[in-house]
């Protein structure tokens, strides 16, 4: 990491939850790392920490590894002159870690050829290109419907008791890019150690296959490595794609327990808060993170972001999943129904949106009729939906044959469609032809979105006979 | 702005405190309000927003990683201004009006350069030597890459004979083109952001802005020279709605301010305006744009800027005669950018942590639309145009609340409309347009006031509908649910991904409603003559409702085509 000056600092003027508060100080820069060393109890520690603020003779430093056990005389502090930076590299792949970039494998620290700052900096939009061109997460129903485009951040909208780190998980060990060189992020913030281990196992065999970066936060690990763990695994994705030419999916979960840190450290601070209690730059904070996705004119990688986040009480108004969806394009959004009726993956297709789904799928990206499948299939369930309503209210019995024709699509849509093994990895061409299946549920009347000879070539003698 | 390390300064000072974009210096002497900083050896941007005491406090406007007490820092004795010239249009600009595409693939701090000078540009003059001229008149005319004529004029302020005049041709960006009563006249000029240009007087706003977008132009239309407020929650379509009438609005010049948003949807708009013919003139669409991004990812306070520097450029070309729109997606992250620097100088907080200036900050932006006779007599307009993204989709937080007092027009996106892939998705019932009653001649007001009426009485019923059924009601109210539908189906929707209907002209609008209005006084009389309305129900509709994408924009006789086959139709049943 990051090389430390030799000035060491001991007026310790304040500790306040992972705050600390020095005096004396003299040409230290915000935003600089800083090193701690401090005893505790017995024995010696080293720490490390972020400067937040410079102002005279004192440094306000945020601790990475939080305060406890320290003793205001006994803290030596050093700056490095510089922000924090790790080093970058293919060295990481394969690793598994802690949210400070510290190894849990077993292995030797991670070094690379060269370092970059974790903050990282803004691509310049002029020098942006597009998304475009999917990255497939062989998981039917997002393929299908929500067509994860290369450069692009589309989150998962979870709650509490759904399967979202079951699909985070899957979505880390199976995508692909079409034979393109693809590496894999996976950011783990907050986790229980039960899902620490689940995560673990299910991606082993992706990260023997030196394909993948393991960064596990745990929720008894220090807040503000919480805070650390998505600028790393984008600092470590970004070499991969800019420098190195990959396609890096950057997986991040859970991205409330994310701005739970934030709020910590911004109540710490004593700063006034804004919504909830969060602090008023949340937007901007995530910002930070979701815009690191993207790519880059004349080079040959892209970042794409999957945050993941839960919504608290299910609240699509609560400011981690409110200011999400103001930043990222589209989203995928589970569902308590689906799930009750014990389908997995447990989307909610109609809330769910890519909205850059136009530029990484259709005709040369994917299949010439993904395009117009997703649209029609989507139709028909916003109707199968209307229909359901309706038969709440009248009864199964009162409905025209083609209303409950649109109830078994919506049964069939979750079977036979959605509902895949979590070890499943679908190609999209199944995916899609377990679409035109369930699509055929419906009288060709019904299809009005679809061209005529592609029905043609899709309609079973079986379906032939229910329409005539 | 040209770059702040030159040399022109004053005194030099030092940094006490920084707490990201907040930095305090020492006080020096000779630092105003709104002056010009340079800070560090990077020379990074800054600007006094307080004085008290002998400490000046300064938002800087790019990352001051590494700066620390004890820096120097310059104090440049003039307000952040910024270089007006012909070269803006179709150049993409930071909220300083720094030119991006002179930076690299990242942006850092302290990189970027001044512009202008470099290009070149043919010179046409209007005036002739010795003429007395006063401010506000043309000296001469510049040839820029579009359709748009950019003019040179005398600056605010001064007046007097012509004492050298430049002969048509080729000059440089800096080169002197004009003499007046001593002051030089060069091809562009520069101009301090937070201070609206000067205009002769301000006139009464009542000349259309047509947008091609049928929700508006018929509903909610909108005068050049008023102010639009679109608030919507995430994914209601504020974006594409806006970027639609950056491509289709008939105004000159579009200035698009990206302000804090997303680095993709920039890029997007790069591409596609580069891409897209102006329908009126022929050019590129870029020609007629100026485009100022500032993603939410960049420096924070500079979002805070460019809304500033975005009603100064549509004001430059505003009194060369122009009518300019302005488009600020979004204006809640630069209250935002507000609230943030409020928060760090420890002012203290009014509503959810905004500072008490709020609503005279957006007063103050929303001011700067006008449409006025300019200083050398001619008409020109700023019609500011600004996103709204109110937190969980609350109408009642304080920016939105705030905003929709200070506009005359408001496109209200309604999130149900959106999810039902209703776009745009601006709601009739939460709109309006105070420029409306102005701007429609009387065949216009009757045609929305019908439209009105046929859209609220459809309202009230589809909540008795999902109460008691369709079944329940009688006849001729079955008929107001149909006419509803046709309505929002025939006319107001319209995708901004269609090939045929991104944009639609005054004629064809108006065909469509007299269309539907046609076919539900058909619908109406047959219901009287017994008619039964669940027959009524089950007639196809599609070619009315249809034909707005299967017609060009200006295809109205088309429309009334269709009109007649499906009224045929509907005859067949008597
Ligand atoms: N006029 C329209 N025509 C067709 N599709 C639209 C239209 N408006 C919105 N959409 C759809 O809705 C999506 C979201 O629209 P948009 O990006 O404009 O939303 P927004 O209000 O700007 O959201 P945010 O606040 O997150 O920026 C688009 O990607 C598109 O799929
Ligand atoms: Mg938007």
């Amino acid at each position: 990491m990051t090389a430390i000056g030799e000035i060491e600092y001991t007026d310790v003027r304040e500790l306040r939850g992972p705050l600390v508060v020095i005096g004396g100080v003299a040409g230290v820069g915000w935003d600089e790392f800083v090193r701690i060393d401090c005893d505790v109890g017995e024995s010696g520690e080293r720490r490390h920490g972020l400067v937040l603020e410079v102002n005279r003779d004192l440094a306000v430093v945020q601790v990475l590894e939080d305060t406890s056990g320290m003793d205001p005389e006994r803290v030596r502090v050093s700056f490095a002159g510089a922000p924090l930076r790790v080093p970058v590299g293919p060295g990481w792949l394969g690793r598994v870690c802690n949210g400070r970039g510290e190894p849990v494998d077993g292995g030797p620290p991670v070094f690379g050829p060269t370092s970059a700052a974790v903050g990282g900096s803004p691509i310049n939009p002029v020098r942006r290109e597009p998304p475009g061109d999917p990255v497939l997460t062989g998981v039917g129903v997002v393929d299908a419907l929500t067509t994860l485009v290369r450069g692009q951040k589309l989150p998962v909208f979870s709650a509490a008791g759904l399967p979202h780190l079951e699909l985070a998980t899957q979505i880390a060990a199976q995508s692909t890019v079409r034979g393109e060189p693809f590496s894999v992020v996976f950011a783990g913030m907050g986790l229980t150690h039960a899902d620490a281990t689940f995560i673990r196992d299910a991606l082993e065999e992706r990260s023997a296959a030196g394909e993948l970066v393991l960064l596990l936060n745990t929720a008894d690990d220090p807040v503000i490595e919480r805070i650390l763990a998505p600028r790393l695994a984008l600092t470590v994705a970004e070499y991969l794609a800019y420098e190195e030419g990959r396609h890096a999916l950057v997986v991040m979960t859970d991205m409330t327990a994310y701005a739970e840190a934030l709020r910590e450290v911004s109540a710490a601070r004593g700063e006034v808060p804004a919504r909830r209690a969060y602090p008023g730059y949340l937007y901007s904070d995530l910002a930070s993170l979701y815009e690191r996705c993207g790519r880059i004119r004349g080079r040959p990688g892209s970042v794409t972001v999957l945050p993941v986040l839960t919504m608290p009480a299910n609240d699509i108004t609560h400011p981690v999943p409110d200011l999400t969806g103001y930043i990222t394009e589209g989203q995928i959004v589970l569902w308590h129904e689906a799930h009750a009726q014990g389908v997995y993956p447990p989307v909610d297709a109609l809330s769910s949106l890519s909205r850059l789904m136009r530029k990484g799928a259709g005709p040369g990206r994917t299949r010439a009729d993904h395009l117009d499948v997703a649209a029609q299939l989507l139709a028909a369930l916003a109707r199968a939906r209307q229909v359901r309503e309706l038969a709440d209210l009248v009864g199964r019995s009162a409905l025209s044959a083609t209303d409950t024709r649109y109830l078994d699509l919506a049964d069939r849509f979750l079977h036979h469609f959605m509902a895949q093994r979590m070890d499943e990895a679908r190609p999209l061409d199944e995916a899609l032809e377990r679409a035109w299946q369930v699509l055929l549920t419906l009288p060709r009347s019904q299809l009005a979105m679809l061209p005529t000879e592609l029905i043609d070539a899709h309609h079973s003698p079986e379906a032939k006979e229910q329409d005539g | 702005m040209g770059t702040v390390s030159g040399t022109d300064s004053a005194r030099e000072c030092r940094v006490l405190r920084v707490a990201g974009p907040l930095v305090e210096l020492e006080y020096v002497g000779g630092t105003a309000m709104y002056d010009l900083v340079s800070l560090g050896e990077a020379g990074l941007p800054g600007e006094v927003v307080a004085v008290s005491g002998n400490v000046v406090t300064v938002q800087a406007y790019e990352h001051t990683g590494g700066l620390a007490p004890g820096h120097r820092a310059r104090p440049l004795g003039r307000p952040l201004s910024v270089r007006l010239g012909p070269e803006l249009l179709g150049g993409i600009y930071d909220g300083l009006l720094r030119p991006l595409s002179d930076s690299g693939d990242w942006l850092l701090p302290g990189a970027h350069e001044g512009h202008g000078a470099a290009h070149s540009w043919w010179f046409i003059p209007r005036a002739v030597g010795q003429q007395q001229v006063t401010e506000g008149t043309v000296v001469g005319e510049i040839r820029a890459a579009g359709p748009v004529p950019v003019r040179v004029l005398v600056p605010p302020g001064c007046h007097g004979r012509v004492s050298r005049l430049a002969a048509e041709g080729r000059y440089p960006g800096d080169a002197v083109l004009a003499v007046v009563d001593g002051t030089e006249i060069k091809m562009g000029t520069s101009w301090p952001i937070r201070r609206p240009r000067p205009a002769r007087e301000r006139v009464t706003a009542d000349a259309p802005l047509s947008t091609g977008q049928r929700a508006i132009d018929l509903l909610f239309p909108v005068a050049r020279g008023s102010t639009v407020a679109v608030p919507g929650g995430f994914g209601t379509g504020k974006t594409m709605l806006l970027q639609q009438i950056a491509k289709w609005c008939d105004a000159d010049v579009i200035v698009y301010v990206g302000c804090g948003e997303r680095g993709n949807e920039m890029a997007d708009v790069i591409t596609e305006l580069s891409a897209l013919e102006d329908p009126r003139t022929g050019g590129r669409l870029a020609d007629r744009t100026v485009t100022i991004a500032n993603t939410s990812n960049m420096p924070m306070m500079a979002r805070e800027a460019s809304v500033h520097t975005g009603a100064t450029v549509a004001e430059y070309f505003r009194d060369m005669g122009l009518d300019v729109v302005v488009i600020a997606d979004s204006t809640s992250r630069w209250a935002e950018a507000l609230r943030e620097f409020a928060s760090r100088t420890g002012e203290l907080p009014a509503e959810e942590g905004y500072p008490a200036g709020l609503a005279s900050a957006i007063a103050a932006f929303y001011e700067r639309a006008a449409a006025v006779t300019t200083l050398g007599g001619a008409q020109g307009s700023v019609t500011v145009i600004g996103a709204v993204s109110p937190p969980g989709g609350d109408m009642t937080e304080p920016v939105t609340a705030h905003t929709e007092r200070f506009v005359r027009c408001l496109w209200a996106l309604d999130r149900d409309l959106a999810y039902a892939r209703h776009y745009p998705a601006i709601s009739w019932s939460g709109s309006f347009s105070r420029d409306a009653t102005v701007l429609a001649d009387p065949a216009q007001a009757e045609r929305r006031g019908h439209v009105a009426a046929l859209l609220a009485e459809a309202d009230r019923l589809a909540d008795l509908v999902d109460l008691v059924g369709i079944t329940a009601l009688p006849d001729q109210e079955r008929v107001s649910v149909l006419a509803g539908r046709l309505m929002r189906e025939g006319v107001l929707q319209q995708s901004a991904l269609s090939a045929r209907d991104a944009y639609c002209a005054q004629e064809k609008t108006a065909a469509l409603v007299d269309a539907v209005l046609a076919v539900v006084e058909e619908c109406r009389g047959l219901v009287d003559s017994g008619i039964p309305a669940a027959t009524l129900e089950e007639v196809d509709f599609a070619p009315v409702i249809r034909v707005r994408e299967e017609t060009g924009p200006h295809e109205a006789a088309a429309v009334a085509e269709r009109r007649d086959a499906v009224l045929a139709r509907l005859r067949e049943l008597r």
